[in-house]
């Protein structure tokens, strides 16, 4: 028979090593799945991995992919980390990109260097309020977020919907779904002429570092992981949980956003109803990829975000399916959990005659 | 310093790029906004690139590219790494398409479905979808025993409003009684919201459904239900084989054959293009006997007429819901007031959504 018993000590090398090991196994089994679907295997990875970054737009893109990704990631630590299982980023930054839109229209051919942070921190309040509530339930009537946020998702892609349809829409537009174009005091200056990497950057890479100080340096992000590991020590440490719940979804609702506002403030320029690619979802398996760790993350978020534009590509140049960009992301997300396993866990195999009732 | 340093080195790459492209072969790119399979808008792109193909063009495409910050980036890749020509075939990609196209003058681009042509080297195109509502107006009035017409909407745009509004007309006039209704889905692509819709339409007594919209399931749920169908796009026909009396098929082969052959010898030119029965951008599958071979005689007539330009879809008089005048009586509405078209004409039920 067999027996799963937890391992005594885990080394903690071999924590952070498991990130690559996952990368490593998913390479290895998207070759054998290349080979399978009739590719080459070398020659499907390389214009899966290294063809998208091998220019100098191609790396831009890249950053411009993996920053809101990044944004999401950070503010999900903090949820993550204490045990809070915040699924609705993808609400959070929708909401934060209809509050932050919101601005943005209302100051429509307004010019001043106030019109931009006006926008972000719209942007960031608003994916704040939405990610309270799910805390806020969770804090008075002991309700279950996973369900409560996954469900507001809905609440706000509809809500957006409405608007870009109704009354937000471009009154010169034929009812189109979109909204006008932001005018230009409402865009994220663009870094390099002829890229698209932005100044949005800048805010994930300060929140990284924002994330760092408060999880390694403070007394707050100490707690953070106590709660995390054992809430029962949490609470007879005599800390605040409830307020901690409350800020954690506060700090993750607020990153959501900011991702939101980046996103139509930088590279789409105005709201529609695909202002994110489900950027809130993949960002949990870019959360757990960076081990919930703030420079983890970033190259998690530059991992994951090479696999959306490794399956255009593939695509272009192999004509290889456009999903495997997915599977690959799934498989990453399934080794890591698997090695995660056999990390804490250990099989012993037992002799059938030692095996009683 | 560092800035000029970096735009040389773009200029060099940008350089490298168009000497490439010089020497490559011709070729031509799409881009869809659904997967190939989806045996609606999609699917009738990536036959129309197939027939290119066929022609011994080469061809590339991306499937399942959203309406957002991604289109640009795809559409940019198709252009740096050698297409010629490429097609976005879904109208959110109209702003990132005009945005390449300005930094590749050399590269020709056709969008789908759009009004925004800012440079010399982007063209538009769509077509006359509404003649075949027409048709099928034509077929719903007679078919109808409860004088209510299911229509499943995707967005109150000009495009499907016109929809609305020709298949409307056509109906009344095989028959003064019937009532349009209508469910706005916003949704180009929901079987779920599109299934809903097809049975809330059937609970208030419409016993044809129609959608502007591009999944199977509609036709699906009126087979079910027992009552006539009509499929978009592509023949749905084996979806729903007793429902469906005909199709309304998007063929966008004859169209990308030419313009790839065009763009190839250098005779592309930038235009606007309208194509519809005539031209055989709109076409119909193959009408369901069910109807009866009389029927079926006349609905061939009227779109032969339609394609030479006997008949009109929109041929006055036509009133409004409020019983304004919009088309005098022996005048057609031009292009122009089709383009924008943006209320119902009277016999439809409810408002335009705002």
């Amino acid at each position: 028979m067999i027996k799963i018993e937890r391992r005594d000590e885990t080394s903690n090398l071999i924590y952070f090593l498991t990130p690559v090991l996952a990368i490593f196994l998913t390479l290895v089994t998207g070759a054998i799945i290349f080979y399978l679907l009739g590719f080459k295997p070398l020659e499907a990875l390389k214009f899966f991995f290294i063809t998208p970054i091998s220019d100098l737009y191609g790396l831009s893109e890249l950053l411009v992919k993996a920053t809101p990704l990044c944004l999401i990631a950070i503010g999900l630590s903090f949820c993550f980390k204490s045990n809070n299982w915040n699924i609705g980023a993808e609400g959070q930054l929708t909401f934060g990109g209809i509050v932050g839109g919101g601005v943005a229209l209302l100051f429509y051919n307004h010019e001043g260097f106030y019109v931009l942070p006006l926008i972000i921190l719209a942007g960031a309040i608003g994916g704040m309020i939405f990610a309270m509530i799910p805390a806020i339930l969770k804090i008075y009537f002991n309700t279950n977020e996973i369900l409560v946020s996954l469900m507001l998702v809905y609440i706000s892609k509809l809500l957006l919907d409405y608007l870009v349809v109704g009354p937000w829409s471009n009154p010169e537009g034929f009812n189109f779904p979109e909204t006008r174009q932001f005018s230009e005091s409402a865009r994220l200056p663009i870094l390099f002429e002829g890229l698209r990497i932005h100044a949005g950057i800048f805010i994930a890479l300060f929140s990284v570092f924002l994330a760092w100080v408060v999880l390694f340096k403070t007394y707050l992000g100490f707690q953070i992981k106590v709660s995390g590991l054992s809430l029962k020590t949490a609470k007879y440490a005599g800390f605040k949980g409830k307020t901690m719940i409350l800020l954690v979804f506060m700090v993750s609702g607020a990153c959501a956003g900011l991702a939101g506002v980046g996103e139509i403030t930088g590279p789409i320029g105005q709201l529609h109803r695909m202002i994110s690619p489900e950027y809130g979802f993949t960002a949990i398996i870019v959360a757990f990829l960076g081990r919930l760790n703030p420079i983890g993350i970033v190259f998690a978020s530059l991992i994951v975000a090479l696999t959306y534009l490794g399956a255009e590509t593939a695509q272009i140049f192999l004509q290889v399916p456009k999903y495997t960009g997915q599977v690959f992301q799934g498989m990453i997300l399934f080794f890591l959990l698997a090695s995660d396993f056999l990390l804490f866990f250990r099989i012993k195999f037992l002799g059938l005659k030692k095996y009683e009732y | 310093m560092y800035k000029n340093f970096l735009r040389l080195l773009a200029s060099v790459l940008l350089l490298l790029g168009f000497s490439i492209n010089a020497n490559a072969e011709f070729k031509v790119g799409f881009v869809y906004v659904g997967p190939t399979g989806d045996h609606g808008w999609t699917y009738q792109h990536d036959e129309g690139r197939k027939a290119v193909e066929a022609a011994g063009i080469k061809t590339t495409y991306v499937e399942s590219v959203p309406e957002g910050a991604d289109a640009e980036r795809v559409i940019r890749q198709l252009a740096q790494s050698g297409h010629d020509l490429i097609f976005t075939t879904s109208f959110g990609y109209m702003d990132p398409t005009n945005k390449v196209a300005k930094d590749f003058p050399n590269v020709k681009f056709e969008h789908a479905t759009g009004y925004k042509r800012e440079h010399s080297n982007v063209s538009t195109y769509s077509a006359r979808f509404y003649e075949g509502r027409t048709l099928l107006g034509h077929m719903a009035g007679k078919m109808t025993k409860t004088n209510v017409i299911g229509y499943i909407a995707s967005f109150p745009i000009p495009e499907v409003i016109r929809g609305i509004n020709a298949m409307t007309l056509a109906a009344q006039k095989v028959n003064p009684n019937i009532k349009t209704k209508i469910v706005w889905v916003f949704t180009w692509y929901d079987p779920g919201k599109e299934s809903e819709a097809a049975q809330a339409l059937i609970d208030q007594g419409a016993d044809i459904i129609m959608q502007h919209t591009d999944s199977t399931a509609p036709v699906q749920v009126a087979e079910k239900a027992g009552v006539w169908s009509f499929g978009q796009a592509s023949d749905m026909q084996r979806f729903a084989p007793k429902s469906i009396l005909t199709s309304i098929i998007d063929d966008w082969a004859p169209y990308y054959v030419e313009r790839s052959i065009a763009a190839r010898d250098g005779t592309w030119k930038q235009q606007d293009t309208w194509h519809g029965l005539k031209e055989g951008m709109v076409a119909m599958a193959p009408y369901n006997s069910a109807m009866g071979s009389g029927l079926v005689k006349e609905v061939e007539k009227l779109q032969k007429d339609l394609a030479s330009g006997k008949a009109h879809s929109f041929t006055g008089p036509i009133y409004d819901q409020k019983g304004n005048l919009l088309v005098a009586e022996g005048k057609v509405a031009d292009d122009g007031m089709l383009a924008g078209m943006s209320v119902y004409v009277k016999g439809v039920e409810g408002d335009i959504p705002k």
